[in-house]
């Protein structure tokens, strides 16, 4: 059986974009980064071209690193877990890539997240600890509060979340649902909590909380189900009671 | 004084803990990865880390008995110092970890949690679900993070380490790298250059490592004169899933948890699992070692499953190895545990191994040997010397390589859940040395040196990109790459045989000779990952020689090395003088064995290939005994081992041979 692959490409940032399609005999159990091996070894389209090989990041291929992140017959997600047969159920013959769009292109499937590294810096995403000295072990905590952190914490930075969100544009510095996810992560740390009012006045600040839709596209195309919505409505509380709290000056 | 910089090359856990260290105590970091380093290997680490605690400590275990499990799975081949104080740090390692925010597991009052791993009857595991690596890489990433917004930390992702520059006198002085965006080729000064680049699954085609994991690196310091040692140990863990792209790893932390290995005991049972009744099902492991079950050490598991499935036929599916891995009758406590791997295994298989035994194949997983690094010993403690600027140390004055990519900690095999711990404490200890050698510079200040050193660093590495790039030839690096990895994994993992390892070696010549006339597909000077990955099969093939060849002159079973031709014959006499006199003969042929091969192996590159030379090993702390894990029959194995009192007469000096194979 074959099968074919559209994938938009773009050769560099400067350049515009256009759709090529591929051919694939199919394996069993193939899945979208195999295409895309299977391409840079044969990088031939469908009208028999040859082409360059398609640019495309990727890493620990189980959908633990966030590398190939991609939006895959309409939807985002990690090409990694996209099972070809999977796909082809959804629409039949034909599977489709392109780049996310929210980011910069840098060639081909590979795009520029750098800012959502950024803005991990300005919510002081870490626990601030005196030194990495032994001071012994940290706070006991309850099993049920690392019930609620563990979720929270297995965000990979993949850019779902924000992909999907109507807010999260050239026209809007929103920061998005992943930091806005941390900064509650950390201010529900013993230690993190320290750091807990600078964090809430980024998320009073414009790009904020208020910048927020609640259209809750993002917890719908969370890879890992973070409970982002839940993040959300708990920190948009939270930020008011601290602006409250500035208010009264207490 | 010139404004000192440290290259750290490699953002999975030991290069990040390195980075925070040196930036804490306010040096200035260059930080350079092919990945954002949120996405480094790193995360793929699942089941745990290791460490004596409360729990153990309240059993008799200790931080000598962590040693002990330590060397014994790693069967001797480690040096025993860099070894203890790395067990001796392990409770240290986790606290900070602790503070740091990792998400451990918890008891009902707010301890951490702590699982049972394979090669010691000791809970030691602390861990953080079943993505215990991401947990870790996470908490140090935000860390680096921070002082990144210091800016004492300056990375340089999708940026690829080339090289190191080297002076006229050998020492290192700084890397040389390309943005794999532009293509920009640069040379970065360096007062020293640290590697925390991984280990080199690519050598084997597809494995359970990240595809990032090429031995890139690990190559090019290895050519540039770095020596490489224990090649030849590979560990193939038991536990994984076939996939199209790349192996995935089942982590051991299902059978931590109460996961079971069998077969049916018909062949090729086509029955549904979980129907066939329990006096039909082969649990071998259970059977065979009943003192560690289905924890006994990878490679072991992995020889068992290779026997079970070749020998004896019994194999899930035929014509590969495949076992059931079964954690069906788990509590839901336990199950919830797991569900990072078990997600992976829905994801990928379609099949949820709640309900179903999961089809489990071993695969190449991580790199016991690599680059070879130094320490100095602590006669006092028997451990190291803290801050010396030996520790962690290659041939290359002022460069040093920590984590997967060194050789120090694990031997011949390497336990579960100690990787984790001889990343964090490779990077958190090599700080010191660093901060040691900027004080004092003992070869000057890279600032020192004349500019046309870094100038002409990059030269090479442009002509040889610009060459490579025009090249007309008629082999294709993928596939190339794939024969080799064909060839990697039939003959130089689970069992290897002298004839094999022959024709493999000159396969891997024939390859190198292919290699000179590889073509690109990608002719273009902007994000040419084409490039990248041919330069790296490069480095995969010159690998590829220095571990086959390895393997090739190490005729012993060791660890995770098996060659059956060179195998002591197991006693079988049924009546017990008989069966005493066997072990008797077994241990003296024991002995012998260890005398000539308890050796590192140490690889020297020249543009013949490979030199090899064999160093000791020290086993000043612990004697190296037989290695049974409760073996059925072994018992007597033991009693004769002990009553020859072999290695009791007291620690002895570190000897080191250089040069010629043993005799």
């Amino acid at each position: 059986m074959k099968f074919k692959v559209k994938i938009l490409r773009q050769d560099t940032p400067h350049d515009g974009s256009y759709w090529q399609t591929f051919e694939m005999p199919y394996e069993d159990g193939m899945n979208l980064t195999t295409v895309l091996q299977r391409i840079a070894a044969d990088p031939i389209t469908v009208d028999r071209q040859p082409t360059a090989p398609v640019a495309y990041d990727a890493s620990c291929l189980e959908e633990v690193c966030g590398a190939c992140t991609m939006v895959i017959n309409g939807r985002v997600r990690q090409a990694c877990s996209a099972l070809v047969d999977r796909l082809l159920a959804e629409q039949p013959s034909l599977i489709e890539m392109r780049p996310m769009t929210k980011f910069p292109v840098i060639r081909d499937l590979i795009v520029d997240r750098s800012s959502m590294f950024e803005v991990l810096k300005r919510v002081k995403a870490w626990v601030h600890v005196d030194g990495y000295h032994d001071l012994g072990p940290g706070a006991r905590i309850p099993p049920k509060q690392q019930d609620e952190a563990y979720p929270l914490s297995r965000c990979m930075t993949c850019g779902c979340c924000v992909e999907a969100c109507p807010q999260f544009n050239d026209r809007s510095s929103f920061i998005g649902p992943a930091a806005i996810s941390q900064v509650m992560l950390f201010n529900a740390h013993p230690t993190g909590r320290v750091d807990a009012d600078a964090r809430f006045e980024v998320l009073s600040g414009s790009g904020g909380i208020a910048a927020c839709g609640n259209s809750q596209n993002c917890v719908k195309v969370c890879p890992k189900d973070i409970p982002l919505t839940d993040s959300i409505a708990k920190a948009g509380r939270d930020t008011t009671l601290y602006q409250l709290r500035k208010w009264f000056g207490s | 004084m010139a404004k000192q910089h440290v290259v750290v090359v490699g953002g999975g856990l030991a290069g990040l803990a390195v980075t925070m260290k040196l930036a804490e105590a306010g040096n200035h970091v260059f930080l350079i990865s092919m990945v954002p380093v949120k996405r480094s290997h790193s995360v793929c680490a699942q089941g745990g880390i290791n460490s004596v605690n409360p729990l153990t400590r309240q059993q008799g275990d200790s931080e000598w008995l962590h040693m002990d499990d330590t060397v014994y799975g790693g069967d001797f081949l480690q040096h025993q110092p860099p070894v203890k104080e790395m067990c001796d740090w392990g409770p240290r390692v986790i606290d900070l970890l602790d503070r740091l925010g990792v998400p451990f597991n918890r008891t009902p009052e707010g301890f951490r949690d702590q699982r049972r791993f394979g090669g010691t009857m000791f809970k030691r595991t602390a861990f953080a679900g079943a993505t215990t690596g991401q947990q870790m890489l996470y908490a140090l990433d935000e860390q680096v993070r921070r002082w990144e917004a210091r800016n004492l930390v300056e990375k340089y992702e999708y940026w690829e380490f080339l090289g190191p520059i080297l002076d006229t006198k050998g020492h290192c002085r700084g890397v040389v790298a390309q943005d794999m965006f532009s293509m920009e080729i640069r040379p970065f000064a360096a007062d020293a250059v640290v590697l925390a680049t991984g280990g080199c699954g690519s050598v084997f085609g597809r494995s359970t490592m990240s595809m990032i994991c090429t031995g890139g690196a690990a190559g090019r310091a290895y050519e540039a004169g770095a020596d490489y040692a224990n090649g030849e140990f590979v560990q193939v863990h038991p536990t994984a899933i076939p996939g199209t792209d790349k192996l995935r790893l089942m982590s051991e932390s299902a059978r931590g948890e109460g996961g079971r290995i069998w077969v049916p005991r018909k062949p090729q049972d086509d029955r549904d699992p979980n129907s066939i009744p329990a006096s039909e099902r082969f649990y071998f492991l259970e059977e065979r070692y009943p003192k560690y079950g289905n924890l006994v050490p990878r490679d072991i598991a992995t020889r068992e499953i290779f026997d079970v499935c070749v020998n004896l036929d019994l194999s899930v599916e035929p014509g590969r190895l495949c076992v059931y891995l079964d954690v069906t009758e788990l509590s839901a406590e336990s199950l919830k545990k797991l569900d990072g791997i078990l997600e992976i295994y829905e994801k990928f298989q379609g099949v949820d191994p709640r309900k179903t035994p999961m089809k489990i194949f071993p695969a190449v997983h991580y790199s016991m040997g690599g680059l070879w690094v130094d320490y100095e010993r602590n006669d006092a403690t028997g451990g190291l010397v803290i801050g010396s600027p030996r520790n962690q140390q290659t041939k290359v004055p002022g460069l040093f390589v920590i984590g997967e990519a060194d050789y120090q900690y694990h031997g011949a095999n390497r336990l579960g859940a100690n990787s984790l711990l001889s990343c964090i404490f490779s990077g958190l200890i090599v700080a010191p040395t660093i901060v040691n050698r900027l004080k004092s510079l003992p070869q000057g200040s890279a600032a020192d040196q004349p500019v046309s050193l870094f100038d002409d660093s990059v030269k090479p590495h442009q002509e040889w990109m610009n060459r490579l790039i025009h090249h007309e030839g008629t082999e294709n690096p993928y596939k190339l790459h794939q024969e080799l990895g064909d060839w990697m994994t039939r003959n130089v993992t689970v069992v290897r045989n002298n004839k094999d390892l022959r024709s493999t070696l000159e396969k891997i010549a024939e390859i190198s000779e292919r290699y000179g006339n590889v073509a690109l597909s990608d002719k273009s000077n902007w994000t040419n990952q084409n490039l990248s990955f041919t330069r790296a099969l490069g480095d995969m093939i010159r690998l590829a020689g220095v571990i086959t060849e390895g393997a090739l002159l190490r005729d012993e079973c060791r660890g995770a090395h098996f060659k059956p031709e060179f195998a002591i014959p197991s006693p079988d006499a049924e009546e017990p003088a008989a069966l005493r006199e066997q072990a008797g003969v077994w241990c003296k042929a024991f002995k012998a064995k260890g005398d000539r091969w308890l050796k590192t192996t140490v690889a020297r590159h020249t543009p013949d290939g490979p030199e090899f030379h064999y160093e000791e090993v020290d086993t000043s702390l612990i004697p190296p005994r037989p290695r049974t894990y409760g073996l059925k029959g072994a018992e007597v194995i033991e009693q004769v081992w002990s009553k020859m009192g072999v290695g009791q007469e007291g620690p002895a000096e570190r000897k080191v041979a250089v040069g010629g194979a043993p005799k």
